[in-house]
């Protein structure tokens, strides 16, 4: 069923966008991977990077192909798929730098906790557009969207991953906000939690409390994540107003930087592209958040509405999390750049992201 | 179908959105602050910490905790090895530097090549370690030519250092480099690969408390690696120190008194469970693995044939031969299967379906009651019982005993042991249990498998009048200050299930056997120390009807004794096993004796030892 005025409607301007934007995190791998003395051919890591895209692209189209208002009946079954992944990662997950994040489906690594945060985003956006009182949500109606946050929450907290719990969360409060919520039920949830700080802090061990105090302040663990980000802020600061050159960071060259790829690809674009490239860069990803916001604007149901709402919630919190983090104005947390940061599923979760978006966009004057 | 929205819920959700929108400028501003201070107002500053890529993470090991015996004596404690690293970035010519380096290391230059080179994918500014614990001869060397070596730095680093070699060394255990299984376990959050972890016995019990947490500092260095000033500093923590309950003293007689043998000697306090000795023969010497051992030597101590890896105190089971008529008397006496007036006629062997099951003493000890079946071992009498009871009642005051049980010290690979029921027998097997079966479990035959520990601990139970202890290792944790950081209380596990007059009967019983004119266990004897104790002799291979004295020493059985002394008040509690050392009154029952002098004495009798048969004998009855 191709309507002609959904090729009529088609949103340019957010795929021009995104393009500049994967293009910049392409070249920004390709430095990132190649920088390494030999022996080290982790070149190879670009080229999957760029099948990644490939494979987010049709991804992409195909999360515009069919009209959006059916993920309102899909949702749950989306829901309870990824926190079965979810659950997957606990009983057989793949081990790897101190924590069990993957699942290993023949020569593929899913990170099964980047697609669950689409799968909130759309449970809670399918109960928010269901309306509430004029007054706003009661902390009764907010009951089973906080359930809905908890169980795939409680299933990253243990894999550990403190980064990706604490960005469900955020999407979640941003939603919920949006939405309006009453007052009072606000108030409550608020002191509540606070309520709950010392309790669960009580009950943690000794070296649980430490990494969370670390994470925290990362001036707390010199020697650990404190050192990253220190390397980090170097390489960002001496990059200064014109950057030292594509390929010729050094800092990226002699490995300080960790996870220079995937974290902290920021550091390397701003130490090779100085204030010119950086500042280039933080300004196409906040037109992109406003796009997505202004599609929001222009969408007339509400389902559609809080969706690209909590889409653009998602990718805003992870830009602002991750460049903040490199910067030192965030703890140390795993969280990928939207497009830039190397990574399969973080790839594929930003795809289906901008192709929803571009799904309300283009369905914007169309009523079934 | 689809609800649309009304004029009012656009007019909700619109102003809300150009909320959204002013948040998210305001962050993005903030981001874009912070970027202009780092990269504009910071800009030089950081250019230049860059360009001399001069910041570096020095490490500060911190010492792990000592490991001392209850009277503080240092089992084990840290020395400092210099350990030669090589820095490729401050080196220059790395190639010049290394080649004359190998002279003074007297290794290949190409060996320490290929070692710089496999570390490659680490950054250049990273120190690789090329020698570790250089004496202090080549230091000197190095130290000297300092200048020509550049990028060569000398690190100091702590080693563990067992400071009795050979001795306690199951006890003590050993370190090794932590493993992929146990980084992967997430149970040491603190460790990175490389690092060094207990591997066995208290080393690795107390692992945590061992080990210290590491300290280290960020600093700036010059172009040659100096260092020119300390960003930061995290000081280390040093490990605890783990005060043992073991004696020192009697380890080391236990040890000495097991040399040449395979077997076990455990002694224990039966007033409150501390393990006083725990000694397993053969032993290792445990600074062998301290920088990782040669394969050779590891493959000779695994292929040994008395298997001195095996802490055989714990992990060892042995049947327990006549020890465990003590099991078999007391669960006889509080059944009323016997009472103190039963007598029953010994005439060398029972005949039970056909079969003669032989007592070890062929012509028969006459009528015997209970204190003497004990003193003289006499099997009949054992076997009486045992019919009288069937094997699942005694199965059951067996368990009660701790037997067939983790007796919960602590130390890895502690074995349960096993005591055989029918229902045991027929899962086990699928068949049903034999009446046979039942005589040769009575006396501590066929299934019946314990460990020195085991027995050590019942015998402390039948001596302090029937209180069950937890086996402690280690009284308690300090810091290097002295404070205490966790102590170690005496842990009652339960009571033995038998009347005080029945556990007086057996007391007897084993007093005669030690110090009884026809006592199987007279060697033991004392002059000035009442020692009460019960021999073993556990076959290896089924007892033949006919006897044969010729057996290969393999084939030969363990000898058992058990005891505790003063008789009266115990202060210790024994147990031996020399495996294939035939009789527990020749073989196992001196070393006990000895082990009760040296430490209720304190003053070893030389002339006692030289002129008595120590070592195995073969002889006497068991």
């Amino acid at each position: 069923m191709i309507d002609r005025r959904l090729i009529h409607n088609f949103d340019w301007g957010l795929l021009l966008i995104v393009v500049l934007l994967g293009a910049m995190g392409l070249t920004t791998i390709y430095s990132a991977v190649t920088a390494d003395p030999p022996p080290a051919p982790q070149k190879v890591l670009f080229y999957k990077q760029m099948v990644w895209f490939a494979i987010g692209i049709i991804v992409m189209a195909a999360s515009f192909s069919f009209s959006y208002r059916l993920l309102d009946r899909w949702a749950h079954p989306i829901y309870i798929a990824c926190v079965l992944l979810l659950l997957g990662v606990v009983v057989f997950g793949k081990f790897a730098g101190g924590s069990r994040r993957w699942l290993v489906l023949g020569p593929v690594h899913l990170q099964p906790s980047e697609l669950i945060k689409i799968a909130i985003v759309l449970v809670l956006a399918k109960y928010y557009s269901k309306g509430s009182d004029p007054l706003g949500f009661s902390l009764r109606d907010l009951l089973r969207p906080m359930l809905l946050t908890a169980l795939p929450f409680a299933l990253i907290v243990i894999q550990p991953d403190l980064g990706t719990a604490g960005l469900v969360v955020l999407i979640a409060v941003t939603m919920t906000l949006f939405v309006k919520a009453e007052r009072r039920a606000l108030i409550l949830l608020v002191t509540s939690a606070a309520a709950l700080v010392p309790v669960v802090w009580s009950l943690l061990k000794e070296y649980q409390k430490q990494r969370i105090l670390t994470f925290l302040n990362p001036d707390q663990d010199p020697l650990g994540s404190g050192y990253h980000i220190i390397q980090s802020k170097i390489a960002i600061g001496s990059g200064m107003i014109s950057g030292k050159g594509y390929l010729q960071g050094t800092q990226n060259a002699l490995s300080f930087l960790p996870e220079e790829h995937t974290d902290f690809i920021f550091s390397v674009l701003a130490e090779e592209w100085g204030a010119v490239g950086s500042i280039a860069l933080i300004l196409l990803f906040l037109i992109l958040i406003l796009w997505g916001l202004s599609i929001a604007h222009s969408c007339r149901d509400p389902f559609g509405t809080i969706l690209a709402v909590g889409i653009t919630a998602l990718l805003a919190w992870q830009v602002v999390i991750n460049i903040g983090m490199t910067m030192g104005l965030m703890p140390v947390v795993g969280v990928p750049l939207p497009l830039i940061s190397y990574g399969g599923s973080s790839t594929l979760t930003v795809a289906i992201c901008i192709g929803l978006l571009m799904n309300i966009s283009m369905r914007r004057f169309l009523v079934d | 179908m689809e609800r649309f929205l009304k004029p009012e819920e656009q007019d909700g959700y619109r102003p809300r959105i150009i909320g959204v929108m002013i948040t998210v400028l305001v962050l993005f501003v903030a981001l874009l602050l912070r970027l202009v201070y780092l990269q504009v107002v910071m800009g030089e500053e950081y250019y230049r910490l860059s360009m001399n890529n001069s910041i570096r993470l020095q490490t500060v090991d911190s010492p792990r905790g000592l490991i001392l015996d209850r009277h503080g004596t240092k089992l084990a404690e840290n020395r400092p090895s210099f350990d030669v690293n090589f820095t490729p970035k401050d080196a220059g010519d790395p190639g010049r530097v290394l080649t004359e380096l190998s002279a003074h290391l007297q290794s290949p230059a190409e060996d320490l090549l290929a070692k710089v080179k496999h570390s490659r994918g680490l950054a250049a500014f990273k120190p690789v370690l090329l020698k570790q614990d250089i004496g202090r001869d080549v230091l000197a060397v190095v130290e000297a030519r300092r200048v020509d070596l550049p990028g060569v730095s000398v690190q100091v680093r702590l080693r563990r250092n067992y400071l009795y070699g050979m001795n306690a060394s199951h006890v003590i255990g050993y370190l090794g480099e932590v493993s992929l299984e146990e980084l992967k376990s997430g149970d040491h959050p603190t460790l990175r690969s490389g690092d060094v972890i207990g591997k066995f016995g208290v080393e690795r019990t107390f692992d945590d408390f061992l080990r210290g947490e590491p300290g280290g500092r960020q600093v700036e260095v010059n172009a040659n690696g100096q260092v020119m000033r300390v960003l930061r500093t995290v000081s280390a923590r040093p490990g605890r120190n783990v005060v043992l309950t073991v004696d020192r003293e009697l380890q080391l007689r236990a040890e000495e008194l097991l040399d040449g043998v395979a077997g076990a000697a455990v002694a224990v306090d039966p007033t409150n469970g501390h393990v006083l000795a725990l000694a397993s023969s053969p032993a290792f010497n445990q600074n062998t693995f301290v920088s990782g051992i040669a394969s050779d030597a590891w493959e000779s101590l695994i292929s040994h044939p008395f298997r001195p890896l095996e802490n055989k105190a714990i992990q060892g089971e042995y049947p327990p031969g006549s020890t465990f008529k003590i099991v078999t008397a007391l669960a006889g006496l509080e059944e009323k299967a016997i009472d103190e007036t039963t007598v029953f006629d010994c005439g060398g062997f029972l005949n039970y379906a056909g079969r003669d099951y032989r007592c070890w003493k062929k012509e028969g000890h006459g009528r015997v009651d209970i204190r003497r079946a004990l003193a003289e071992s006499c099997d009949v009498f054992f076997y009486r019982t045992g019919q009288r009871l069937g094997v699942d009642r005694l199965a059951w005051y067996a368990k009660a005993f701790g037997l067939g049980a983790r007796t919960g010290i602590g130390l890895d690979q502690e074995s349960r042991g096993l005591i055989p029921s029918s229902a045991w027998k027929k899962k086990r097997f699928g068949v049903a249990w034999q009446e046979g079966e039942t005589l040769s479990v009575s006396i501590g035959q066929g299934y019946n498998l314990t460990t020195p520990l085991q027995m050590a601990l019942l015998a402390a139970a039948v001596g302090n009048g029937g209180i069950r202890h937890r086996p402690l290792i280690m009284q308690r944790v300090e810091t290097i200050e002295g404070e205490i950081v966790f102590q170690a209380e005496p842990q009652e596990t339960g009571r033995l299930p038998i009347s005080p007059r029945n556990l007086k009967m057996v007391q007897e019983g084993i007093w005669a056997a030690v110090n009884g004119e026809r006592g199987t266990a007279r060697r033991v004897h004392l002059p000035d120390i009442e020692i009460a104790g019960k021999t073993g002799t556990s076959q290896v291979i089924g007892r033949k009807d006919s006897g044969d004295d010729h057996i290969p020493p393999h084939l030969r059985p363990h000898a058992w004794f058990v005891c505790y002394a003063p008789a009266a008040a115990p202060k210790l509690a024994v147990s031996v096993v020399v495996e294939n050392g035939e009789h527990g009154s020749s073989a196992a029952g001196p070393i006990a004796r000895e082990m009760v002098k040296t430490y209720l004495r304190k003053v070893p009798d030389a002339r006692r030892l030289a002129g008595d048969g120590v070592k195995v004998v073969v002889g006497g009855n068991g």
